[in-house]
This record gives C-alpha cells, sequence and structure tokens, in this order.
C-alpha cells in the first residue's frame, strides 16, 4: 500500500552569525539570507527515500511563516517531493515551538481530512532557533505517536514502522503504529542536491496556501500559544576569560607545564 | 490556587537512574529555596522505588515513585502520562527535565498535554521576583536568550553538565509516595535495545573529553588521542572533518551537526575551531588546544594553549601524567 508522507520544513537564515540589537535585545535581521534548514535536508532526502522504497507513494512538504518563506516548499519540490502546502501566517513566531508546531498540526489535520497521512518527518532542529521539539510537539497535538532522533527507518508499511532511535548509549529499536511524527537525525541519510527535473517542477508546482483562519485558528488561540513561552530578550554569549599560553624551549618543557596547570586548576 | 511547586523528573535508562538527574536536582533546590517551598522528585521506571531514598539524599523532599514495567524503556505518549499525572494531581508549577533525547522527547509531549510553556535546552534556569526565568542558547549558541513565562505550568529541559550534580547529604529526610500507574493500549512497542559497542563514556555526560581533528593526518592518529582520554578518564570527541573522513564513527562528532558538550575539561587537538565546531563546545569550563598554528580560532578561545606538534607533544603529555599520577599524592 502506498504511503502519504509529510515532511515538514522551515525556512532559516544562512549563517549562524548573527548580532543581537542591544538596545532591544532582539536578533538583527536585516540583511539575512535564508535557506531550507540544513536538518530539514535529511527529513526530504528520507521522504524521498521512502518515496522510492513503497512504489505509488507521495510526500508532500509543508511549512509555516511569514509570506516570504514559501520558497523553502518549492526547494522540497526540487529535492523530489511530489508537492507541497504552505501556511502563510505574518503573525507566527516561527521561533516559538509551542505556537508552531500547533500551526503545523491543524494543516496537518486538513491534510489527513483530504488524504490519511501515514507519517510526518522532522528535522533534528532548527538552526536558528535550535529546540528540538517541533516534531514532537506536533504528535502531541495530533495525539499521534511521536518518536525524535530517528536515524534509520527499517520496515514500513501503511500501518506500522520500526525505526531506530539513537539514544546517549546506543539504539532503540521501537515498532509505532502509524500515522506518526518521526523527527530524523543526519546520520540517517546523506541527502542529495535538487535535480534539474526537481526545480523546473518547483517552478510549476501550484502550491495551496492557507491562513491561519483557514485552519480553524482563531487569533486568540495564536496569541495563547506564542504567550505560554516568550523570548524576553537576547544577547551574544558571555566572552570567555582570556587564555594563557603555555611556553617552554622544548615540547617536554610545554608538556610539564601543561600538566603543571591541569593539576594545580584541579582538573585532572 | 495557583500552581506551585518545583518537580524534577527522574529518567531512567537501563535500569539506571540518568546521571543529569543529579544536576537537576541542584538546579532545583536552589528554585525551591528561592520560592520557599518544598522540593519534589518523580521517578519513573520498571523498578523505580530503589531511587527514592537517593533522590531525598540528595535534595527532594517528597518523591513520587511511578513504578511499572511498561516504564522500563522511554515511550513518550507513557512517560508523559505518568509525569503529567503528578503534575496535575499535585497542582506544581515547574518542571525539569533533562536535556537527553528521551527529557526532550518527554517535554515537548508534557508541554502539549499541560498547556505549558517549555524552553529546551536551557543552560540555566531561575526563580527571581517576576517568575521563572531559562536561559537559553540561539543560533547555536552565538546568541543566548532569556525565557518567561505566562502559562501556569511552565517546562524546562536542562542541558547536560549545565549544573554540577548534587551530593548527597546525611540525615535528609522526604516523604516518598507511590503513585498508581494504568498505561493503557500502547502505540508504540518497544523491540530491542542495541548498546554502544564501546565503553566509552557517554560524552554528553563525560567530565573531560579528549578531542581529535584533521591535525592528527591519519586514523591512526587516534591511538593517541584514546591513550590520552585514557590517562585521564576522559570520552574520545571528534571534528566532523575526521567523522566524515571515516576515521573515526559519528557517535563522537562535537559541533552544530554533532553533540553538544560541556565538561570541566576540553582538550582539543589538531582542531582548527570552524565556527561549527565550537557550537558543540564553547561553554566547556576549561578548554586546552594544541595545535601547530598559534592563530587558528581554537587557539585563540582555548583557556590554555599549546603551541606544536600534536605528534610530538601528546606522547610527552601521557608520559607526564601517567609519571605524576603514578608518584604519591603531591600537595
Ligand atoms: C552545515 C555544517 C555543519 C558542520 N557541523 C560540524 C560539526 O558538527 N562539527 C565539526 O567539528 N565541524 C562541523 N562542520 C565542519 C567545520 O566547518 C570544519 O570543516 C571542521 O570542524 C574542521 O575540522 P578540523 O578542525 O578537524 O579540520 P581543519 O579545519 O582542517 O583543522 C585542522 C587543524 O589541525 C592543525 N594541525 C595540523 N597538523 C597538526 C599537528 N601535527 N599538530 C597539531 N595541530 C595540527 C591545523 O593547524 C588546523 O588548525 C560543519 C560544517 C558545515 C558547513
Amino acid at each position: 500500500m502506498p504511503l502519504n508522507i509529510i515532511v515538514c520544513v522551515k525556512n532559516t537564515p544562512t549563517t549562524n552569525n548573527v548580532g543581537v540589537d542591544s538596545a532591544t535585545g532582539k536578533v538583527k535581521s536585516a540583511g539575512l539570507t535564508y535557506a531550507m534548514n540544513p536538518f530539514d535536508e535529511y527529513a526530504v532526502e528520507e521522504a524521498v527515500r521512502l518515496k522510492e522504497r513503497v512504489p505509488g507513494s507521495t510526500a508532500t512538504a509543508l511549512s509555516a511563516g511569514p509570506e516570504s518563506s514559501e520558497g523553502v516548499v518549492r526547494d522540497a519540490i526540487a529535492r523530489g517531493c511530489d508537492g507541497a502546502a504552505f501556511v502563510s501566517a505574518a503573525d507566527l513566531d516561527v521561533n516559538n515551538p509551542f505556537a508552531t508546531s500547533y500551526a503545523l498540526a491543524q494543516a496537518i489535520k486538513k491534510l489527513n481530512e483530504q488524504k490519511p497521512v501515514n507519517v510526518v518527518l522532522f528535522g533534528k532542529n532548527s538552526s536558528d532557533g535550535n529546540s528540538g521539539v517541533v516534531g514532537a510537539e506536533v504528535a502531541a497535538w495530533l495525539d499521534w505517536p511521536g518518536i525524535i532522533s530517528v536515524k534509520k527507518i527499517d520496515s514500513i508499511d501503511e500501518k506500522s514502522a520500526t525505526v531506530w532511535r539513537m539514544m546517549e548509549d546506543g539504539t532503540d529499536v521501537i515498532k509505532t503504529s502509524l500515522p506518526a511524527c518521526l523527527s530524523t537525525v543526519k546520520e540517517i541519510n546523506e541527502p542529495r542536491l535538487p535535480s534539474l527535473k526537481g526545480k523546473m517542477a518547483a517552478k510549476k508546482a501550484a502550491v495551496p496556501k492557507w491562513t491561519l483562519a483557514d485552519l480553524g485558528i482563531k487569533p486568540e488561540d495564536l496569541s495563547g500559544a506564542l504567550s505560554a513561552a516568550v523570548v524576553a530578550r537576547s544577547s551574544p554569549p558571555p566572552s570567555r576569560p582570556a587564555g594563557v599560553r603555555v611556553e617552554g624551549a622544548s615540547a617536554a618543557e610545554k608538556a610539564r607545564k601543561l600538566v603543571d596547570l591541569l593539576i594545580e586548576r584541579k582538573l585532572i | 490556587m495557583a500552581n506551585q511547586g518545583t518537580l524534577v523528573v527522574a529518567l531512567t535508562q537501563r535500569g539506571r537512574l540518568l546521571p543529569s538527574t543529579y544536576e537537576l536536582l541542584t538546579c532545583g533546590r536552589a528554585i525551591a529555596d528561592a520560592a520557599k517551598e518544598p522540593l519534589a522528585a518523580v521517578v519513573l521506571g520498571a523498578k523505580a522505588s530503589q531511587f527514592a531514598p537517593d533522590l531525598i539524599a540528595r535534595g527532594a523532599e517528597k518523591v513520587f515513585v511511578v513504578e511499572h514495567p511498561a516504564l522500563e524503556n522511554f515511550n513518550d505518549e507513557l512517560h508523559a502520562k505518568a509525569v503529567g499525572g503528578v503534575v496535575a494531581k499535585e497542582g506544581l508549577a515547574r518542571v525539569l527535565v533533562p536535556g537527553s533525547v528521551a527529557g526532550k522527547s518527554l517535554a515537548a509531549r508534557l508541554s502539549v498535554a499541560l498547556k505549558a510553556g517549555l524552553a529546551a535546552d536551557a543552560s540555566q534556569v531561575h526563580l527571581n521576583s517576576s517568575g521563572l526565568k531559562a536561559e537559553r542558547g540561539q543560533y547555536s549558541g552565538n546568541i543566548v536568550s532569556e525565557v518567561e513565562f505566562r502559562s501556569p505550568v511552565q517546562i524546562a529541559t536542562v542541558s547536560p553538565m549545565a549544573y554540577p550534580r548534587a551530593e548527597a547529604q546525611a540525615g535528609r529526610t522526604g516523604q516518598t509516595v507511590a503513585v498508581p500507574f494504568e498505561p493503557g493500549p500502547a502505540r508504540i512497542e518497544f523491540v530491542s535495545y542495541q548498546p554502544e559497542e564501546s565503553s566509552e563514556v557517554d560524552l554528553t555526560a563525560a567530565e573531560r573529553i579528549v578531542s581529535g581533528g584533521r591535525g592528527l593526518g591519519t586514523a591512526e592518529g587516534f591511538k593517541l588521542i584514546r591513550e590520552f582520554a585514557q590517562s585521564i578518564g576522559a570520552a574520545v570527541g571528534a571534528s566532523r572533518a575526521v567523522v566524515d573522513s571515516g576515521w573515526i564513527a559519528y557517535r563522537h562528532q562535537v559541533g552544530l551537526t554533532g553533540k553538544s558538550v560541556r565538561p570541566k575539561l576540553y582538550v582539543a587537538c589538531g582542531i582548527s575551531g570552524q565556527i561549527q565546531h565550537l557550537a558543540g563546545m564553547s561553554s566547556s569550563g576549561t578548554i586546552v588546544a594544541i595545535n601547530t598554528d598559534a592563530a587558528c580560532p581554537m587557539m585563540e578561545i582555548a583557556s590554555i594553549s599549546v603551541v606544536g606538534d600534536l605528534n610530538e607533544l601528546i606522547p610527552l603529555i601521557v608520559a607526564e601524567i601517567k609519571k605524576r599520577k603514578g608518584a604519591p599524592a603531591a600537595a
């Protein structure tokens, strides 16, 4: 039986080297360029591989964010997805995982009504917000099972999947019923680059665009979700204290002095 | 009545408490003291009650024990149901969860179930007059953000090694409460566990890490790194360059696309210190850099730097450590 696969992607700044406006405590966003969150490339690749594994399956990319980020779902099509849906929401702070996962879950519900969804894939975390909880939160909003840190989808049919979860001390093998949300890690595959054919398809694709209202999300629902946890202010990280250089006439002297220092500071 | 009280979530993995549980107790103790409230913990597992005395000795005043075979291995729905049940029944306000794979997965589910704000991977959580504050890194640690909460229940996952581990103190007493648990039908079934083939320490919980980079020259270079690590009881880390070259397995990779670590001591050997590597280790306590290039970024941020060829230096350092550690304890 073919699978209906959804993969969630985010448009993120192409650099992590961002500054903070010291007056407002906000990240300086002027001049930043954006592209698909690098971690999501693995999720997209896995969606495409699943499609190749189970004939007849479809992979649909989904993203929520400001109008300007629609290109990220087209990039997913260029990388092999069949289609996409986009939630255009200027008021949604996409670095707020609680609100973002809520919006994505409502969009997945809509897709699920159109055609039952089997699996939703996510990247490990976003390169800007860094939270790594959106996939598990979407699972919770939908009341579906959620597994994070997935490094392999071992077997899958329309009803269940056996996956490998990378833990700190090894690997858990888990069987989950579907539909479920799976957050991937980098180890899962090696993403391919967008193909020329994919890029053409991405240009031509008709991407349905939904507003929050289209998804039944009322303004007060959104503001409630957004305010559960908020970033009050941001600042550059505290700078590290200046270091010392171990000098010595010979390597042996440097080695001895280094060990002296480590013992003196009770580090070894 | 408004929710009150702080709860530390003590997760068991392979029948043992996660080591970061003790770090959460340190963090939770300070919050409970600031709030002038008792500190509670909830411990989950197939055989969880055995850990209650230890949690009490390390600062918890009340320990909820949810013991059930279904909680032996991590299952996001069941664990969230168990913790959520305790939080709701007791009307607790603040929940501290380990920043591990299981902890993060649990906190996310809990956050939605309790409509509770969540700060993930906090490096600091504290309480002041205006409420709970969590500090967390964004943009790979290039900025630090302060998170505030507006929800009645507030959750933070705390990064491993962000707090010192609470010590056991004799004479501490507390209450243990057995919590009945009915798992219900499970949609996730645990099949098996495959341990790491090596007995190496988990990087994220390591107090000391020795890492190697492209400066090692060849895969054999990791012999030096392992010897160095062994001599000081450290875990072995690596840069992406050497992982991509197949010199060492991915699980050793530190950085943006690897693990985030904050040991007391991080020794970087032949690692240039590109921003993606720094993203995973720049909050380490003391950073030692060994590099031929005196001006590379790792040498610039290091607490202690040594200019030189690691092939020459590491054997000398290891020999010196063995000599010193073998000698009777010096002052
Ligand atoms: C999206 C993205 C994600 C990434 N994620 C990560 C990540 O998670 N982790 C990571 O580490 N990198 C990551 N990188 C790669 C990163 O940019 C660097 O390429 C990588 O960290 C470099 O590894 P290195 O320091 O070992 O190698 P190099 O940069 O080649 O540095 C080698 C160092 O060894 C020194 N050296 C050479 N010979 C000797 C000697 N005999 N003795 C002593 N020193 C010597 C040199 O002076 C140099 O400083 C990522 C890159 C991208 C684009």
